[in-house]
């Protein structure tokens, strides 16, 4: 199974899509309501990585303190939502599925607004108790999805998981609605952060974003041949050797934690999970091995260029990030699903 | 190779098998025949542990129901009736995925990959449609693909639920010469579950008649395919029927 047979992603490959990330991270950090030089912005970054002294000016403080934590924050988000969405996509065999169609993303959802309406906080730590019980309800929701789909239907059926994501997300969102009834003044901040944006996180966040690629990230890629099965056909994957069961437990699991910590820090971005990997698909085809990765590089370049057009548009004023996917993201899916079904 | 004993599923009030029992041996091509609802298809799934059903199904010595996924898929292979694969999949990525169960783990190694998926190509006259999208390919060459799959997972045992149901002559013709000889080797067996009993008759090594969800008759071809048997099964003059079809083709 180890030979090398072009199914996996080319060193080149990884070069040209890690390239544009890196130049769109630094188009990121340069551009905003105060340009700075895109020599300055390196040098900055590069003296801080190594604690080198900092040339003198606003710069090395824009730049280190807001912009990049907040633009890494965006892109690991990015990647993450994308990744999820790719494995989902093959998982249930359907290209309408994305991280959030189990519905853990909506109990998240309504840990923050709990959080926000009934002002829970955490001294000192700006945003953090939205975070964090943001965090425990989208736990408690993966928990009580998943109860419910074994009890309801042992074999966890595609059916089941997408009748009882759609069923939770609308109770989630109906208790959301009258928490939001009731919260008067804090109205504009539920709405601002139902939204999705990533203003004002931190290298803590970015920190808690990238331990939750790597370790959920990491599972569903070490799934790709299982993804390939399963987006032939369940019962093909079955009859492949596939431990069906299992693998769909174990990606349900990661897919819904990293899913969990991203809306918990970044709210409700839409579309990027849907959307990215159908991008992706047809940049490198179908297979997972190579679909993943990819996924992984493409969401970040498109939360990134989501992000900076959201900063930058109407500025001073800054757009929910989220709008901006879903506007972006409702043309490209359009476009791109007419064009697929026109070549098939 | 293969001992089926005392199968049965249900679904709530409805049974679908009724305790079907029955042995295979290496080199056999086992029909399943009878009419619509007769259980045949979900027979194929029981032993696959596709349905929850009751008594065992025993392969090679071992209990099926206990075996590890990728340990029944190295010996078992199945190809259904009909494919929807979702995405615009190489006809080689395909057929590399019957590789899955010897090396179900990314810690886990297995040469010969390469020459078994090459092989399989090779062998189903795919090699030159290797590369092609299999959204984009006819019926037959999506069964032919599949069917390459299953060879190269290397099965002991192929289980073929209405293989050509879908496909013209042509391909029905090849699909079953494709699987005569992938039979030829030792060690190798087939069930396969057939609405045409001509099929059957040509190709079959032995039968088994299901009606109803219970084993009607279980023999040698002539046996199981003798007129009195089939009229009752079939509640018609099977004889009579066959006979007609052929006359067409006599007086043409």
């Amino acid at each position: 199974m180890n030979e090398r047979n072009g199914e996996h992603f080319r060193g080149w490959e990884y070069l040209l899509f890690a390239t544009a990330a890196v130049l769109t991270l630094l188009l990121s950090v340069c551009v905003g309501s105060v340009q700075i030089p895109f020599a300055t912005t390196v040098s900055v970054i590069w003296n801080g990585i190594w604690g080198l002294p900092q040339p003198a000016g606003t710069a090395p403080a824009i730049l280190l303190t807001s912009r990049l934590p907040r633009v890494l924050a965006v892109m690991l988000t990015g990647a993450s939502l994308s990744l999820c969405g790719g494995a989902m996509q093959g998982l249930l065999k359907n290209p309408l599925a994305d991280g959030s169609t189990l519905g853990v993303s909506s109990g998240a959802s309504l840990g923050a607004v709990v959080a926000i309406a009934f002002g829970i906080t955490i001294p000192n730590i700006l945003f953090a108790g939205t975070v964090v019980m943001a965090m425990v309800f989208a736990f408690c929701s993966l928990l009580i999805i998943l109860g419910l789909a074994y009890r309801l239907d042992f074999s966890l059926s595609t059916n089941t998981i997408i009748l009882i994501g759609v069923i939770f997300s609308m109770f989630a969102s109906s208790v959301m609605s009258i928490l939001i009834a009731f919260s008067g003044e804090k109205l504009r901040s539920i709405t601002f952060w139902t939204m999705g944006s990533l203003q004002g996180t931190s290298y803590t966040n970015v920190l808690v974003l990238l331990i939750a690629l790597v370790l959920f990230g990491g599972v569903i890629c070490l799934h790709a041949r299982e993804l390939n099965a399963f987006a032939v056909g369940e019962e093909k994957a079955r009859h492949v050797g596939v431990n069906v069961r299992r693998v769909k437990l174990v990606i349900l699991i990661a897919v819904s934690g990293l899913i969990g910590v991203c809306v918990s820090i970044g709210g409700t971005i839409g579309f990027v999970g849907l959307v990215t990997p159908h991008m992706v698909r047809l940049l490198v085809g179908p297979n997972h091995k190579r679909l993943l990765p990819a996924s992984l590089f493409g969401g970040s370049i498109f939360l990134m260029l989501s992000d900076l057009i959201a900063r930058t548009l109407l500025n001073p004023l800054e757009l929910p990030i989220g709008v901006v996917t879903s506007i972006i993201g409702a043309i490209a899916f359009v476009y791109i699903y007419g064009s697929a079904r026109k070549g098939r | 190779m293969l001992k089926v004993e005392n199968l049965s599923v249900s679904y709530g009030e409805l049974t679908i098998l009724q305790g079907v029992s029955f042995d295979l041996q290496p080199g056999e091509w086992l029909m399943i025949v009878g009419p619509n609802g007769a259980g045949k298809s979900t027979l194929i799934n029981a032993i696959t542990g596709g349905v929850p059903a009751r008594g065992r199904v025993i392969f090679e010595g071992k209990d099926a129901r206990t075996m590890k996924a990728h340990e029944l898929a190295r010996g078992i292979g199945v190809l259904a009736q009909s494919h929807y694969v979702g995405y615009s999949f190489s006809v080689e990525e395909v057929v590399r995925l019957g590789r899955y169960a010897y090396a179900p783990t990314i810690f886990s190694r297995h040469g010969g990959e390469e020459q078994a998926v090459h092989a399989a190509l090779e062998q189903t006259g795919l090699y030159e449609l290797r590369h092609q999208n299999v959204l984009t390919l006819s019926g037959g060459e999506l069964q032919r693909t599949f069917l390459a799959q299953t060879f190269a997972q290397d099965p002991k045992l192929l289980l073929l639920d209405e293989p050509t149901n879908h496909l013209d002559l042509v391909y029905q013709k090849q699909v079953f010469e494709l699987i005569q000889n992938w039979l030829k080797q030792e060690g190798r067996a087939v069930i396969s579950v057939v609405h045409d009993l001509s099929l059957a008759r040509v190709y079959g090594t032995r039968a088994l008649l299901l009606d109803r969800g219970k084993v009607v008759a279980d023999g040698t071809m002539e046996q199981v395919f003798s007129d009195e048997i089939l009229d009752r099964v079939y509640r018609m003059d099977v004889r009579a029927w066959m006979n007609r079809m052929l006359a067409q083709w006599k007086e043409a």
